[in-house]
């Protein structure tokens, strides 16, 4: 989740009030967000991902303000019409077909200023926008363009313009292939033969979107007073209010916001467009939900602490914010405003019936009586490699791989046997008997279920010392199957990873339950063993449904 | 003392009237008719005893390899050569016929007296060899060789005096004759206790061992037991023994039980379906790229009801929301992967029940799965804990008491909520329990109410449902002082054996 870095001095002003450092921490916390850090003249704060229009300075505080009662309410921002056009081609329709447009006057840029924007410029796009891939901004200083606009699709060689942070002319090409933003950037427009561009009525490019801007229109200087701002991409209601987040920020800055036409093939739309939208708040709804009977009047407080407006049962929602769907939405602001910290904790009299997983009960059951022959509980992750599950156990056996796995861990064990060899061989320093046990899941291709993978719980036991044998290992089954008051009998046959003539499945009731055997020393080699070990392996749902049906 | 010798073991009683006698530990081996490590057995418990002082000496030790063991029965070769010289030239033939030397000891011999200046030689067609004066008196008194050679052999070499080193040396230098090798020797002290002891005549006739023998016959009657150091450590033994992280999941488990709620089950390998969309998370939402989520290959199977997912995702549909406002993509939510998180057996518990089966309250504690490299601070699977309660009449005040309550039980008293953002709850909330040792608040997982986005499509109705969703790696962690989280699987069978119970 992104984190922003506020000026604290910058902050309080926007805020109008100076908190005490403890309560400062306290509310930011409380106003859901994260805090990081408070050190000296920087706070640092984690944004989450439902409120892009905290990324900013401006953002935040205007939040902030109204969440500590400074200034409450639905804040308005006049917006002038320019009479400025541009101009969206029908070419551009399957590359990347959405603009929103504005105009901002009379701002006063100084290096802060510019720090500001660029940080809630890189904010946004790695969020909101998703890199850059739902949308893209671009700000321009309106002093060098001339009007009207075009939004259209080149031929990636025609395009010809020098990019920031270069000395030289570029073609699209060269620009991706080059620049350390186009190489950044370049899957975006991976396959395309055209790609997006900006450009004025002088047929200056203004800038190649999503990528970077013209050096010659594109850069904006502490000399820019007023600047072109586009929110281009494929998105286009969730531009319209990425554009509001930026415009009000501009006009916290001191800027005059000023609307332009786009004009599509089809239609014209007005952008920006800053009147709120309305949803109807049920206030029975709202304290049924928090647990609280809240009268309408104190819900109108609370909701103008959040920065919202209320009308007659209506709350009007800031043009800014992206995060309400649903008047749920509102009944959370309600309740941050009520404060997370004034619920009381109940419990409320309702009963209802605990009960435990049966197949669990099974597992638990089996835990102890293998507990009560002095074995050793082990527990192994479900992910391993490839090469335990097939190589190591002689097993030719198809396994499911995972597709991206970050580390070596990439297939899901088809088997607990290769976990407990594993468990033996990072245990040779240690004393013997090594008896072991592992109940867990194993997964297996199996195309009737939803996923297509198979999964069974099953419970492997292995003895490993200087002595153990088949014996032994009979032994145990022999304990615990008639602990469960079951019967079984071995049929011999061979089994990967097993001595032959010294492996067996075990039968109950005419199902095949499991195996066990003596591992193989060429097993046992692969695994750098040199004490022998016996085994068996028993599928718990298949046992499960067997006691069931008794 | 009488204390001491009832509690004498048969073996101390054999060796304790020797040590008068004997002080080395073969010696007293020999003259108790025991062998060697019984003995020391015997002198171990009795020093510790307090009756005597073990001194273990390393010694240096002078003895005779092959050859020497042959040059001190038949004389050293030069020699015989000398003896078998005259005070004519004989040529190395002869010589060699009469002293039956082989050629390299012959030449090796000839070197050796050569330098004592014994002999005499003529290279002329064949070598020739006489006796000369000095040779003569050589034979007559004999060499330092052959003295240090009569000696009685192993020597101690720390002995070895001044006079004896040049012989010494010389016989070291040549191959196969003596050896030089490190010895230990047990020698023991009497202490004053062990000197009465030693001298004081014990009764050899006490019980050790009490055995069926002696019951069925009788044989104890009137007789002594010896009295055993009852303070003594004893060697160790194990338990069979749970896997200490299954041992405090079910302690979790058990809480829950105790609540009143029902255990959840189901696959690892789930649909984004299930596991995201079912929940309500927007299909470009980051966590869904592939550096955080386990993906496989293939296509899932949807449910019945996927396209009313589909719909409150796109318009929200009947649910009274505006939902995400973009087309559901069906390739995205067909995707398998391994669960991110027991969430997901929420969303397919909801789907089936009925209006009659409210309230209803469930929970999880079970594993699962996110995308990361193994260090000491990340694991790829890791268990969470899991609960919703499904209820018309629940709200948040409920959630906050569910959780205090769970928290109590797990040793932390004070819960506090703060705001916080997950894609499928609304109010959503981040739960922080205070640590009563660090004094601080620690942050242990998400919380909130199912938005109704959620509910209705799997429910069919609205209700308000309570959730959480906590890790609980580090509470189990910081139970057992484990730093690195890896060693929670980590399998060492000698730590799993010694590690205390979950005891709470």
């Amino acid at each position: 989740m992104p984190t922003i870095i506020l000026n604290k001095e910058v902050f309080e002003k926007l805020v109008g009030k100076k908190l005490p450092l403890d309560q400062l921490k306290d509310r930011i916390s409380m106003l859901g967000t994260d805090l990081e850090k408070i050190e000296g003249n920087e706070i640092e704060v984690e944004i989450f991902p439902n409120r892009p229009d905290l990324l900013s300075e401006q953002g935040f505080a205007r939040a902030f303000s109204s969440f500590i009662g400074v200034k409450t309410g639905l804040r308005k921002y006049d917006v002038k019409k320019s009479g400025l056009k541009v101009y969206v081609d029908k070419n551009i329709k399957n590359i990347r077909p959405y603009t929103v447009c504005a105009i901002i006057r009379g701002l006063k840029f100084d290096d802060e200023k510019i720090r500001e924007i660029v940080q809630v410029q890189e904010k946004l796009h790695t969020t909101f926008c998703r890199n850059r891939k739902k949308a893209a901004i671009g700000i321009y200083p309106l002093e060098n363009i001339k009007m009207p606009i075009y939004f259209k699709a080149m031929k990636s060689k025609e395009i010809k313009f020098r990019p920031l942070e270069s000395e030289i002319i570029m073609d699209g090409l060269q620009i991706l292939s080059k620049h350390p933003k186009g190489r950044d950037y370049a899957h975006l427009l991976e396959g395309l033969e055209m790609f997006p561009v900006f450009m004025d009525s002088n047929q200056e490019i203004l800038s190649l979107t999503p990528i970077i801007n013209s050096h010659l229109t594109g850069k904006v200087t502490k000399k820019t007073k007023d600047i072109f701002i586009e929110f281009s991409g494929f998105d286009l209601e969730a531009q319209k209010v990425g554009l509001n987040m930026l415009v009000t920020i501009f006009a916290e800055m001191g800027g005059k916001i000023e609307s332009l036409e786009v004009i599509y093939p089809d239609k014209t739309i007005v952008t920006p467009n800053l009147t709120p939208s309305k949803m109807k708040l049920d206030l029975t709804y709202v304290n049924k939900l928090l647990g609280l009977s809240l009268k309408e009047k104190e819900v109108k407080d609370l909701l103008e602490r959040m920065g919202y407006g209320y009308e007659k049962e209506e709350v009007l929602v800031p043009a800014y914010r992206v995060d309400i769907l649903h008047q749920v939405d509102l009944a959370e602001d309600i309740a941050i405003a009520y404060g997370y910290e004034n619920f009381e904790e109940t419990i409320p009299n309702v009963a209802t019936i605990g009960e435990e997983n049966s197949l669990e009960k099974l597992q638990n059951k089996i835990r102890d009586i293998l507990i009560g022959l002095r074995l050793l509980e082990v527990k192994n992750y479900h992910l391993i490699t490839n090469e335990d599950l097939t190589i190591k156990m002689q097993s030719k056996n198809k396994v499911v791989a995972l597709k991206n796995s970050l580390g070596e861990h990439n297939h899901l064990r088809n088997s607990i046997l290769p976990s407990l060899l594993k468990v033996l061989k990072d245990n040779q320093h240690n004393e013997y008997p090594q008896d072991i046990f592992e109940l867990g899941r194993t997964f297996n291709f199996d195309k009737k279920e939803e996923t297509g993978v198979k999964e069974e719980d099953n419970l492997a036991i292995m003895l490993c010392h200087d002595k153990s044998d088949y014996t032994e290992i009979k032994q145990v089954l022999d304990a615990l199957i008639s602990a469960l008051g079951l019967e079984y009998k071995i049929k011999e046959s061979n089994q990967n990873s097993f001595i032959s003539g010294r492996a067996g499945e075990i039968i109950v009731q005419n199902t095949k339950i499991g195996m066990i055997g003596e591992i193989s020393p060429e097993v046992l080699e692969l695994w750098g063993l040199v004490v022998p070990a016996v085994a068996l392996e028993i599928n718990l749902e298949t046992i499960f449904k067997i006691i069931i049906s008794n | 003392m009488e204390s001491i010798i009832s509690k004498l073991h048969p073996l101390e009683r054999s060796v304790l009237p020797v040590l008068l006698k004997e002080k080395e530990i073969s010696a007293i081996a020999k003259l108790s008719n025991l062998q060697e490590i019984e003995v020391m057995r015997a002198l171990q418990w009795l020093e510790n005893k307090n009756v005597l002082k073990i001194n273990v000496d390393k010694k240096k030790i002078v003895d005779l390899e092959e050859n020497g063991i042959k040059y001190k029965k038949e004389g050293l070769p030069e020699k015989r050569l000398l003896q078998s010289l005259t005070e004519e030239f004989q040529s190395l033939g002869e010589i060699a016929k009469k002293t039956r030397l082989s050629t390299e000891e012959l030449n090796a011999c000839i070197g050796i007296l050569r330098r004592k200046v014994a002999i005499e030689i003529d290279k002329g067609k064949d070598l020739m060899l006489k006796l000369g004066p000095q040779g003569k008196k050589l034979l007559k008194d004999g060499s330092f060789e052959e003295k240090f050679l009569t000696k009685d052999f192993p020597l101690d070499f720390d002995l070895i005096q001044d006079i004896d080193k040049f012989a010494f040396d010389e016989l070291k230098k040549r191959k196969g004759l003596l050896k030089i090798e490190e010895k230990k020797t047990t020698t023991v002290t009497l202490t004053e206790l062990g000197k009465k002891l030693a001298s004081t005549k014990i009764d050899g006739e006490v019980i050790n061992r009490l055995t069926m023998g002696m019951l069925k016959t009788g044989s104890w009657k009137g007789k002594n037991f010896r009295a055993y150091d009852v303070e003594i450590n004893v060697p160790k033994v194990y338990r069979g023994k749970k896997h200490f992280v299954n041992e405090a999941v079910e302690y979790i488990k058990r809480i829950w039980l105790e609540l009143g709620f029902k255990e959840m089950s189901g696959n690892y390998v789930q649909s984004a379906f299930w596991d995201l969309d079912a929940l309500f998370v927007p299909q470009d939402h980051p966590a869904r790229e592939m550096q955080d989520t386990f993906y496989l290959e293939g296509k899932a199977k949807l449910p019945k009801f996927w396209e009313k997912v589909k719909a409150v995702h796109e318009n929200g549909a009947n649910t009274g929301s505006k939902g995400w406002q973009y087309t559901f993509s069906k390739e995205e939510t067909e995707k398998v992967l391994l669960r991110t998180h027991t969430t997901v057996l929420s969303a397919q518990t909801i789907s089936n029940l009925k209006k009659e089966d409210l309230p209803a309250k469930f929970f999880s504690v079970n594993k699962v799965f996110r995308n990361e490299s193994l260090d000491w601070k990340h694991l790829f699977e890791f268990y969470q804990v899991e609960g919703i309660v499904i209820d018309p009449n629940a709200n948040m005040k409920h959630l906050k008491g569910y959780l205090r309550e769970f928290y109590k039980k797990m040793g932390y008293p004070n819960v506090r909520m703060r705001p916080a953002h997950f894609p499928y709850t609304e109010p959503s909330v981040e739960v922080d329990v205070y640590h009563p040792i660090k004094k601080q608040w620690v942050e242990l997982g998400g919380a909130g109410i199912f938005r109704p986005e959620v509910v209705k499509p799997l429910l069919g109705f609205e209700c308000p449902v309570l959730a959480w969703g906590q890790g609980m790696a580090r509470i189990i962690a910081e139970y057992w002082k484990i730093t690195d989280i890896r060693d929670l699987y980590k399998n060492d069978l000698k730590q799993i054996k010694e590690m205390k119970a979950w005891i709470k």
